[in-house]
């Protein structure tokens, strides 16, 4: 049974924000039962687009049609009434209600609890999606709380599912499940929507795609066609620098951390359990695991701003400083960068100069005077060699793009020349040149004899720049792994938590004494 | 069809940062108008009472100091609390106790004490202000507790305290029975600075405070660090920076700050303790730190503003008949003028002619 009628057709949409073009003349046509990808980079107007199917952002120019007639969709309700349903990449459920009782809140008034309970149960055993309605969602994992939310999109029998970013939060075992799911969806003729930048997985799951750059389409195609590196010509208009790699000059410990134990702070937060490492002079220590594992409640108390640690419980060149402030670890030659970069890694409002002195003393006078001048030349330095696009040292923070802001934070803190180098997320939200960049100056460091910890959610990432790998899990730490023994199914497994105790305990055993 | 539309601007807009403020002035100006209009009274002599009397002559603007004095102090000390997000609404009871501090130090003068006396006492208004807003800021550091309410019932419980003493220990045994203290001896007068002018060192002291204050905020790193804890408090943990101390700074400075101007006050143009002391100069002040957004040189000119707003309410008062609370209703009109125009600050007013589109406001 071939439909050659589109089953969504968009055509020269545009949409301009106050000061951005997000999308322009934008065209783009999806067929019955196709997994068409939507490819581009952060900040490329993915998002816009989708908002505008979906119903909730207008475009100033163009036209939706949805089965081949003129849609007006004017906000979500509308959409899913067409039958157009959204899995969002930030889940929106209650975590104190149960399974059900989420799902029901998006259905129609009519039904009772008992007939979703049961609706829920049928679709998750025809798709495989495994999951029991009456748990409530806070003990549910991220994974399952998004198999909750495509149980609840697909409950609206959509003829077009939209899946932002699906695979952020998924181990790798966990993105396989989901293919699966979406391949079946498909070829019950149910279209696909799937934005990613993750070009591996648009060559094995997508049948088409479509490439954004800047707000405008730069290329149509059929990934299984396709390599990486011409998605990524198609996706950031060039193929990024490849690293060189040079193996470690490893030297003495700088960072210990000692069974270190910490209760969460609060109640979305994560144990810390026995978590021990150590990173040497002159390596890469990557963290590998899902967010929301407990490297955030990690970061913090290995940055000082959680102090609750006991002093032996994180060691610097054998020094005890679990109890130091984040002050105190910078003045033993400790820098860190933060995931979140406007508002912890930097003041939004405040200028780039003036986001110097958060972590850096250099143009401040003993007696505590700010000496504005070298300030302001420091801030143009950094500027010029992270090669940061922004309008000069005082423009604030907020006005700088994300990557932008990341490359001058990173700046600000490799500048510094440190002697343990910490980086959360390095080039989360960063284009694709900029992360080449940003990984290179971290390898540069590394070269000079600095150790580097480096949290990650993307495997390539620290499979790339690590010299060594550790994955987190429900709070706790696998042993450490050689970057050239790890794998990706490995890891993935270890992101469930499943690595093996007995040789864990050997491995610390060794690294100890080592 | 034609119909306005807000739309957010890619970045706070400079032009209106300094726009907005006029725009709430000319605002205020014209609704009073209306108001006079409202209350029958010839809208020009209205307005000539609020803006044209006050600067008429040399006493005039004398007697416009006097006022602005008591508020820019005020002012100075909470902005250094509202740039650091520490709410102390309460200015006005730490404006009451130091001038109680104050009072009591002047009531031991007797006509032999030096002149020196009068140190004594601004430095007993200091402390008196730094330590009715260190309960405020203990029971916040200890406890948690809100610094907006407890703040601001302390105000009530100061003005209480006030009636306490001059109903009791402080009042005047010659006095026929009134609540007051008896009227302080000539050595405790703040010294004026010229004959002819009740103008007095105080303002020295105001203007120099707003000098300090820029040189704290932009030139040293403890005002940066201040800063930051109100502007971003992640990024402070991030650097470093203790919060529990900016609460701290943030507080006492703004006690010292009202405690001294309550000082000036009863040794100056009030010369003894009465349940008047409280003129609401705390509260008003709290209005000259947003209109003058909190920025010294910005605050110079509101406390001028809000002064005028005082002396036009008397005038209003004795000379067309108005109620004094015509005051409270100016400085009101002001500050809410002044938060709707604060909008053009992020968003910028879009006339929508469907299906053409054309800007306006869209100034810089």
């Amino acid at each position: 049974m071939i439909d050659l009628t589109p089953r969504l057709q968009l055509t020269s949409i545009s949409k301009r924000y106050a000061s951005v073009l997000a999308n322009q003349d934008v065209s783009l046509t999806v067929l019955p039962g196709e997994i068409h990808a939507l490819l581009g980079e952060n900040g490329a107007g993915k998002s816009t687009l989708v908002k505008i199917i979906y119903g909730s952002v207008k475009p100033d120019v163009g036209t939706v049609s949805f089965n081949g007639s003129a849609a007006h969709v004017r906000n979500p309700q509308e959409a899913r009434a067409l039958g157009i349903s959204m899995v969002f990449q930030h889940f929106s459920l209650f975590e104190t209600l149960s399974v059900a009782e989420n799902v029901w809140l998006g259905l129609d008034k009519h039904l009772t609890l008992a007939e979703v309970t049961q609706r829920i149960s049928a679709k998750a055993s025809e798709y495989g999606l495994d999951i029991d309605p009456s748990r409530p969602v806070h003990t549910l994992s991220v994974g399952e709380m998004q198999r909750v939310e495509i149980i609840r999109a697909l409950l609206t029998n959509p003829q077009l599912l939209i899946l932002d970013e699906p695979t952020s939060v998924l181990t790798p075992q966990a993105v396989e499940k989901l293919f699966v799911v979406l391949k079946k969806l498909s070829s019950e003729g149910c279209s696909i929507l799937y934005i990613s930048h993750k070009l591996h997985e648009i060559r094995e799951l997508c049948t088409a795609c479509t490439v954004l750059r800047a707000g405008k389409v730069t290329g149509h195609c059929n990934p299984q066609n396709e390599s990486n590196a011409s998605l990524s010509r198609m996706m950031i208009g060039a193929e990024p620098p490849a690293l060189e790699h040079r193996a470690a000059k490893v030297g003495d410990v700088v960072l210990g951390v000692h069974q270190l134990t910490l209760p969460r702070v609060d109640q979305f937060g994560m144990n810390l359990n026995a978590v021990s490492l150590n990173a040497k002079a002159g390596e890469v220590v990557g963290i590998a695991g899902v967010s929301g594992n407990g490297q955030r409640e990690l970061m913090y108390a290995l940055s000082g701003e959680d102090t609750r640690a006991d002093a032996a419980m994180v060691t610097l060149f054998g020094k005890e400083v679990g109890h130091l402030g984040p002050a105190q670890r910078r003045s033993l030659g400790v820098q860190f960068v933060p995931e979140e970069r406007l508002g912890r890694g930097a003041v939004p409002s405040m200028g780039l100069a003036h986001n110097l002195m958060l972590t850096r003393n250099d143009a401040i006078s003993k007696m505590g005077w700010i000496r504005t001048k070298d300030l302001a030349k420091q801030a143009d330095g950094i500027i010029a060699r992270f090669k940061v696009k922004a309008s000069g040292a005082q423009a604030t923070a907020k006005s700088l793009s994300g990557g932008n802001l990341q490359k001058f934070i990173v700046g600000r803190e490799i500048d510094a020349q440190p002697k343990l180098f910490i980086v959360s997320q390095p080039t989360w939200g960063v284009d694709v040149g900029a992360a080449a960049q940003i990984r290179a100056e971290i390898l540069a460091l590394r070269d000079a004899g600095c150790a580097v910890l480096v949290v990650s959610e993307e495997l390539d990432e620290l499979f790339e720049i690590s010299d060594r790998l550790h994955v987190m899990a429900k709070g706790q730490l696998s042993p450490s792994l050689k970057r050239a023994d790890a794998t990706v199914s490995l890891v993935g497994e270890w992101m469930s938590g499943l690595w093996p105790t007995a040789e864990a305990l050997n491995s610390v055993a060794s690294e100890v004494a080592a | 069809m034609m119909r306005l539309k807000l739309e957010s601007r890619a970045q706070n807009s400079a032009f209106w940062s300094y726009g907005s403020p006029v725009l709430a002035l000319l605002l205020t100006v014209v609704i009073g108008v209306l108001l006079f209009i409202a209350l029958g009274k010839d809208p020009m002599r209205g307005l000539q009472m609020f803006f044209w009397e006050p600067i008429r002559s040399g006493y005039a603007l004398g007697e416009l100091m006097v006022k602005a004095t008591p508020l820019l102090i005020i002012a100075l000390g909470l902005a250094v609390c509202f740039r650091s997000n520490v709410w102390n609404i309460g200015a006005e009871g730490q404006f009451v106790i130091g001038a109680l501090a104050a009072g009591g130090v002047a009531l031991l003068a007797t006509k032999e004490t030096s002149r020196w006396i009068v140190l004594a006492i601004l430095m007993a208004g200091m402390f008196g202000g730094m330590a009715w807003a260190s309960i405020t800021a203990f029971l916040r550091d200890k406890f948690n507790a809100n610094e907006i309410l407890v703040s601001l019932m302390l105000v009530y419980v100061a003005d209480l305290l006030l009636g306490y003493m001059v109903y009791g220990p402080l009042k005047d045994s010659n006095g026929f029975n009134f609540p007051q203290s008896k009227t302080f001896e000539a050595v405790t007068s703040i010294p004026r600075l010229m004959q002819g002018s009740r103008m007095s060192i105080g303002l020295l002291i105001a203007m120099a405070g707003a000098a300090g204050l820029w040189i704290f905020l932009f030139r040293t790193r403890a005002g940066f660090a201040q800063q930051v804890g109100g502007l971003a408090p992640a990024a402070a943990r991030y650097a470093g920076f203790s919060s529990r101390s900016a609460l701290w700074v943030a507080m006492l400075c703004s006690g010292a700050a009202a405690g001294l101007a309550g000082a000036l006050e009863v040794a100056g143009p009030i010369g003894q303790l009465t349940p008047y002391v409280p003129a609401g100069y705390g509260f008003a002040a709290i209005i000259v730190a947003f209109v003058g957004r909190l920025h010294p040189v910005g605050m110079i000119f509101s406390a001028v503003l809000m002064s005028m707003f005082y002396i036009g309410g008397e005038l209003a008062q004795s000379r067309l008949g108005l109620p004094k609370s015509i005051t409270g209703v100016f400085q009101g009109l002001l500050l809410f003028s002044l938060l709707a125009c604060d909008t053009l600050l992020a968003y910028k007013l879009v006339i929508k002619s469907s299906p053409s589109k054309s800007a306006v406001g869209g100034a810089a």
